[in-house]
């Protein structure tokens, strides 16, 4: 498994990888951890006459946490939020969710900007993002712009990214509440045959708000709005529970894949999205 | 000299059978300094790659090299018309049969060889690959067996369809063989009668062995001496060599095969592959060594598959549960060639151990094998040849039976075990087992893990689950497994002709230490390790001081090679019988040196004592340094012997495992709460080692039960050709496993000793089967098929009402 | 393409390598630096045989371009001991039966070597996770996992005796 031969860039700056990106339109891509990109290169699924390494790019790294605001610098490393305090007290789901992503190694190496970029229903910031009603930071020749997490995603591998875009950050308001991110795989390095995050707020012994979002069940990652609104107002017992499963339900359309068909990717999802709303709503 | 060392330290000093001993292999391994093919480096040294099939079924119209050979680096790219002229076109296989070397007018799976691209370096090669114009026209694919029996589509054009294969007539153009043992009509005979029946069907699932390190080769010819030297991953150098020489013309003298550090093969490295042959055509054209390496899709695709057998079972019992008979009858899919790895005479390998562990009075075994649009293969991974399939096949049937009978499983084995006092065991299939003591290590087992807790704990789950209280089921799985080791007497196992001895070479060196030199070749087992604390014990050399060499046939004396546990068993004993050979020479010396008969000398641990003088003595290094510094009346200088080993007979390792499993039948994901195994494999040579394979053995079980496997859609495309979908368990995935034993040695073996890398495999597959369908047994379920990972079990749980 | 030099410190030594940008670090420091310890398994950075450690993390070298590692201290397994003075890791294994064939080895103790690094006391629970992008064939990982809690138990013995 061989790559074809590319060129290799690694600008110093944003501006200067904004620039290799102008130059060489299509032939141009950034590469950040590079763990989902080099298989493909290798597969010669991907071909990439011009790899932009974002490494030497100080700007895109690091996280901080002001005024309730988190934010994420795009090649923060999965291994990086696992392991940074104020994010976990922030907000923990971030690093009970990162911890589910591959492997150690691929988590030293995985960025959440690529995870997040790439489009691949699988990858799990993603919904994660939108459960957290995230923005994402696209920087281009024509300047900044903002777009939600929950509007970014089209298709699988395709998103709001424009060509010439580098996602640079990711922004979102530090949840206190209860979390849960619940994955069914069937080993470590497996995609999930299903996931789904919650965050749920209490109002007294009542949900004030849900937010439900789902992983590889869809060809891109989905909140349930309906889902979240079936548990508002409710003490979260069995039969809001229900009830938002099946809200959740309705919004997705899995498809079958060596993980099993779709009848059971669909029971298993319920059974996911159950366990992590009345996980979440335990920590509320 | 006055001995100030006691006996008792004497004996530990040698590190000898039974001994613990860490392993030599380890410094180098450590210390990331193992030699595996991949690291030679050979001056001027090319590499080649493959053009492979996209597709399952096809005829190839045409081969365009041109753009290829254009680029730059590229020295050549061979094809099917490049090596007809050799002959190399095609190349014999181990069971019989032929297969293309490079697509010869079609290709008949996906990731055949189709074209050899020979470069400067890997990048330039996998460039040129890409280069390679191949215009195909797409045939109908056949991925069923059962489909290919009954269909008018033709794979293998080459073969006559009316002539007979190498094992008897075929039935249809798509069919390789039938092999029948056994007593077919007195088999129906017996069951149509009986008070019992229990029948089922049950596929075992096509999987792969999947060593970590792939298969390559590099080849070296030296066109000055007329020398090819080849390097690869050989689990039998030897008869590679041969074939090597067979194939190529090169007289068997002027090649040298060698393999090096194996990183782990479980079958997956006995066969022949056309990569090897090709790096040797085109090291042979190019005048410079030419290495080839797989990658793990080349590998998943292409080399050798283990299983994919469809086997029907019947077995009749009396009401008090007296087995009375057994039929099975097996469909087996060999893909597009057979390239079984079985020893001529056994297209079927061992199946014919199917009566498992049991006393059986009457049985049948029929086996079809038939050609598919798939890889082929047909390796024994981590066991003896069909083995796994086979007590697969019968702990399940007793699985089932019990069901049929109401009874509980454990007890149904009691009942029906061959005794103790029955060994040496004929069985109706015609095997003797050599010893057994089943149910002593039966009752160990069940006692070690308190069955009869189990059982009230499982029976308490039960309720709990029907009242509502949990959505989870416990399962506990048993199995007893009997093993066929050790291939095996000359008479009736060779492999293309050679038959299956094994062997070892020893020279003691004046100063008392020694090299051996075997026909084996190690992937892991540690044979450096243990076949020195064979000879500690038999010479009286401590295993510090012998250095263990395989794998170089210059050097080596011939063999077989390592696969189906027949390292221990065979080259085992060749190794003891050497030992003794080295022993008797001693003696004559020692009995010169201490001015005696020879018969009033015997051994003792490290020295040859006079009888009932024991103060008197020579030591085992005296001895050796006379044997080379003093003229000793009628000897011959020197201390060296050697050894080919033809067993009488296999030898039979067995084992009785229970593990306990429960089970999420919400989301299908089963945990391992516990796991017990143990092993009887006769004599035991390095504790340590033994529980290391038995821990690898149950490890590989349960990838292989719980949701490995090579899968093809119906096109004939491989679903399952890379590690995220191969399941290849982590150190998350894995339980610890308890390990214990009983000793019953093989009386035929020189040390007792009966092979034991297997055996794990073999017994811990139908254990951890046994356990997903003992959770489901009180909720009607009698079999569902592997591997069971989270969908089928879930279906199993749905098929059964259990998410209503 | 353009090849380009590649500077890297390699168990403490400087080096200067001409590699394409094509060329993965797994064949750079097999070939070109002659430090075949890692291995290449699966290729698609699943199984760990090519992990090195790179700026303080475990790196699979086959899903990385050498010249990403430009500028880079990366720590092979042959780093980790000489043969006079074997790394506690590299005994534990040799004493505790973690290994069999050999090909996974340096990549299983050169993560073993970081995780100790992040978590000197890890539980049991904590070495199966922190190894769970490693896979090897042959040992079922019993053995490793036991290696490696008594690495760690023999590198903290040293530490308090130390102080």
């Amino acid at each position: 498994m061989i790559t074809a031969a590319f060129e290799y860039h690694r600008p110093s700056d944003l501006a200067g990888a904004l620039s290799v990106l102008e130059e060489h339109g299509d032939d141009a891509r950034v590469i950040a951890g590079g763990h989902s990109l080099i298989p493909m290169m290798k597969l010669r699924m991907a071909e990439v006459p011009h790899l932009i390494d974002l490494q030497d790019i100080a700007g895109l790294k690091g996280i901080t946490i002001e005024g309730g605001m988190v934010t994420i610098g795009a090649m923060t490393t999965q291994h990086e939020l696992i392991n940074n305090e104020a994010l976990l007290s922030a907000t923990p789901i971030i690093h009970e969710a990162a911890l589910q992503i591959a492997d150690p190694q691929v988590r030293y190496m995985g960025t959440i900007g690529g995870n997040v970029a790439n489009g691949d229903p699988a990858n799990d910031m993603p919904g994660l993002m939108q459960c957290l009603n995230a923005n994402f930071t696209l920087e281009g020749p024509d300047g900044t712009r903002s777009v939600k997490a929950r509007e970014f995603y089209e298709a699988a591998y395709m998103t709001e990214l424009e060509d010439g875009e580098i996602l640079t950050q990711i922004t979102f308001s530090a949840v206190n509440a209860g979390y849960a991110y619940e994955k069914q795989k069937r080993k470590i390095g497996d995609y999930a045959t299903a996931a789904c995050g919650v965050l749920i707020t209490k109002d007294g012994d009542k949900v004030a708000t849900a937010s439900i979002a789902m992983t590889n069940l869809s060809d891109v990652p989905v909140l349930s709005e309906a889902a979240g609104a079936a548990l508002v107002g409710t003490s979260c017992d069995a039969a809001a529970i229900k009830a938002a499963v099946a809200a959740a339900l309705e919004d997705i359309d899995p498809t079958e894949d060596n993980r099993g068909p779709v009848e059971f990717k669909m029971h298993v999802a319920g059974i996911i999205i159950s366990r992590a709303i009345a996980r979440a709503w335990s920590r509320a | 000299m006055k001995d100030e060392v006691t006996r008792e330290e004497r004996v530990t000093n040698l590190k000898g059978l039974g001994s613990s001993r860490k392993r030599v292999e380890d410094a180098r391994f450590t210390q990331g300094k193992g030699h595996y093919v991949d690291d030679i480096n050979l001056p001027g040294m090319l590499t080649g790659d493959f053009v492979r099939s996209p597709y399952a079924h096809a005829r190839v119209k045409s081969i365009n090299i041109d753009a290829a050979m254009a680029l730059d680096g590229v020295v050549a790219v061979l094809t099917a018309k490049d090596l007809e002229p050799l002959s190399l076109h095609w190349m014999p296989t181990l069971a019989g049969d032929k297969q293309m070397v490079l697509a010869d007018g079609k290709v008949l799976f996906q990731g055949q060889e189709v074209a050899f691209v020979v470069a400067k370096d890997r990048y330039i090669a996998a460039d040129a690959v890409e280069l390679v114009e191949v215009e195909y026209e797409e045939l109908p694919v056949i991925v069923d067996p059962f489909k290919s029996l009954q269909s008018d589509v033709v794979l293998r054009e080459d073969l006559d369809p009316n002539a007979p294969g190498a094992h008897g007539p075929r039935k249809h153009h798509n069919h390789i063989f039938t092999w029948e043992v056994g007593d077919e009509d007195g088999t129906n005979a017996v069951i149509d009668d009986a008070d019992v029946v229990a029948t089922e069907e049950m596929y075992y699932h096509r999987t792969h062995p999947c060593p970590l390190e792939p298969c390559g080769s590099v080849a070296s010819m030296d066109k000055v001496n007329g020398k090819l030297t080849l390097y690869g991953t050989f689990q039998a150098p030897h008869v590679v060599r041969t074939v090597a020489s067979l194939l190529s013309g090169i007289e068997e003298h002027n090649i040298r095969v060698v393999s090096p550090d194996i990183g782990g093969g479980f079958g997956n490295k006995v066969g022949v592959y056309p990569g090897y042959v090709c790096s040797i055509v085109a090291s042979i054209v190019t005048g410079v060594p030419v290495k080839w390496v797989e990658d793990r899709m080349e590998n998943l695709m292409s080399t050798a598959f283990a299983r994919d057998y469809w086997m029907k079972g019947k077995i009749s019992a009396t009401k008090e549960g007296k087995i009375t008979g057994l039929h099975c009858h097996v469909t087996a899919d060999h893909g597009a060639f057979d390239a079984c790895a079985d020893p001529t005479k056994f297209p079927a390998g061992f199946m014919s151990i199917c009566t498992g562990s049991y006393d059986i009075p009457i049985a049948y075994l029929g086996v079809d094998g038939v050609y598919t649009n798939k890889a082929p293969g047909g390796v024994s991974y981590r066991c003896s040849f069909r083995v796994t399939e086979a007590v697969y096949f019968i702990e399940r049937m007793i699985e089932v039976l019990a069901i049929e009978l109401n009874m509980d499983a454990a007890e149904l084995r009691r009942i029906n075990f061959i005794k103790k006092e029955q060994f040496p065991y004929d069985s109706e299939l015609g095997w003797e087992y050599d010893s057994g003591d089943y149910h002593t290590a039966w009752e160990k087992a069940l006692k070690a893990v308190d069955y009869e807790g189990l059982r009230k704990e499982q029976a308490e789950r039960v309720a709990a689950f029907k009242r509502g209280e949990t959505r989870t089921i416990m399962g506990i799985g048993l199995s007893f497994f009997t093993e066929i080791v050790g291939a095996g007497p000359v008479k009736n196992c060779d492999i293309l002709g050679m038959g299956m001895f094994d062997s070892c070479e020893i020279r003691i060196h004046p100063t008392g230490s020694a090299i051996a030199r075997l026909g084996t070749i190690s992937q892991g087992q540690g044979h450096a390790t243990t076949f020195a604390q064979i000879l500690a014990s038999e010479i009286g050399i401590p295993a510090d001081s012998i250095t263990i060499e395989e794998g170089d046939t210059d050097t080596a004396p011939y063999g077989l090679g390592t696969y189906g546990s027949r390292s221990t068993p065979v080259a085992g004993a060749a190794t003891a019988m050497a030992g003794r050979k080295i022993r008797a020479k001693a003696q004559m010396i020692a009995a010169y040196l201490l001015e005696v008969h020879d018969d009033d000398v015997e051994f003792d641990v490290d020295r040859f004592v006079i009888k009932g003088a024991p103060e008197r003595f020579k030591t085992m290094g005296e001895i050796a340094y006379a044997a080379y510094n003093q003229a000793i009346p009628g000897l011959e200088p020197g201390l060296e012997a050697v050894s080919y080993y033809d067993p009488p007979n296999m030898t039979y390792p067995f084992g009785a495992y229970v593990c306990v499993m429960d089970i999420d039948v919400d989301t299908g994901v089963p945990k391992i709460n516990r796991f017990y195994a143990l092993d009887d494999c006769g004599t035991r040579i390095n504790p340590m080692v033994i529980e290391g394979q038995i821990h690898g053995g149950l490890t590989e079980a349960l990838a292989v039960a719980l949701g490995q496997e090579i899968a093809y859609d119906e096109m004939g495309n491989c679903k399952t050709a890379t590690l995220m979908d191969f399941f290849l368990p982590t150190a998350w995935e894995v339980p610890n496993f308890e390990t214990d034993f009983t000793v019953t040695p093989s009386p035929h073996h020189p040390i007792g000793a009966k092979g034991v890398g297997e055996s794990p495999h073999v017994g811990g597959v139908p254990c951890f089967s046994n356990a997903v369908q003992d959770a489901f047994r009180p909720f009607g379920n009698r079999h569902t098929n592997m591997p069971h990972d989270h969908w089928r079990i879930w279906k199993t749980a749905n098929d059964l009402g259990l998410h209503d | 393409m353009t090849n380009q030099i590649v500077k890297m410190t390699v168990n403490g030594e400087k080096k200067e390598i001409l590699a394409e940008p094509r060329e993965l670090l797994i064949y750079v420091l097999r070939e070109k630096l002659g430090l075949s310890g890692a291995h290449v398994g699966c290729e698609t950075s699943h199984c760990g045989a090519c992990t090195v450690e790179i700026d303080g993390k475990s790196v699979k070298s086959c899903t990385m371009f050498a010249v990403q590692a430009e500028g880079a201290k990366i720590t092979t397994i042959e780093g980790l001991g000489t043969p006079d003075n074997l790394h506690v890791l590299q005994e534990n294994f040799k004493e505790h039966h973690g290994l069999q064939c050999g090909y996974c080895t340096p990549g299983m103790i050169t993560r073993a070597h970081r995780l100790l690094q992040e978590n000197p006391n890890p539980t049991e629970e904590d070495v199966r996770f922190g190894i769970s992008g490693n896979i090897c064939r042959c040992t079922g990982y019993q053995n490793i996992v036991k290696s490696i809690l008594s690495a760690a138990a023999e590198l903290n013995a040293a530490k308090e005796a130390a102080q």
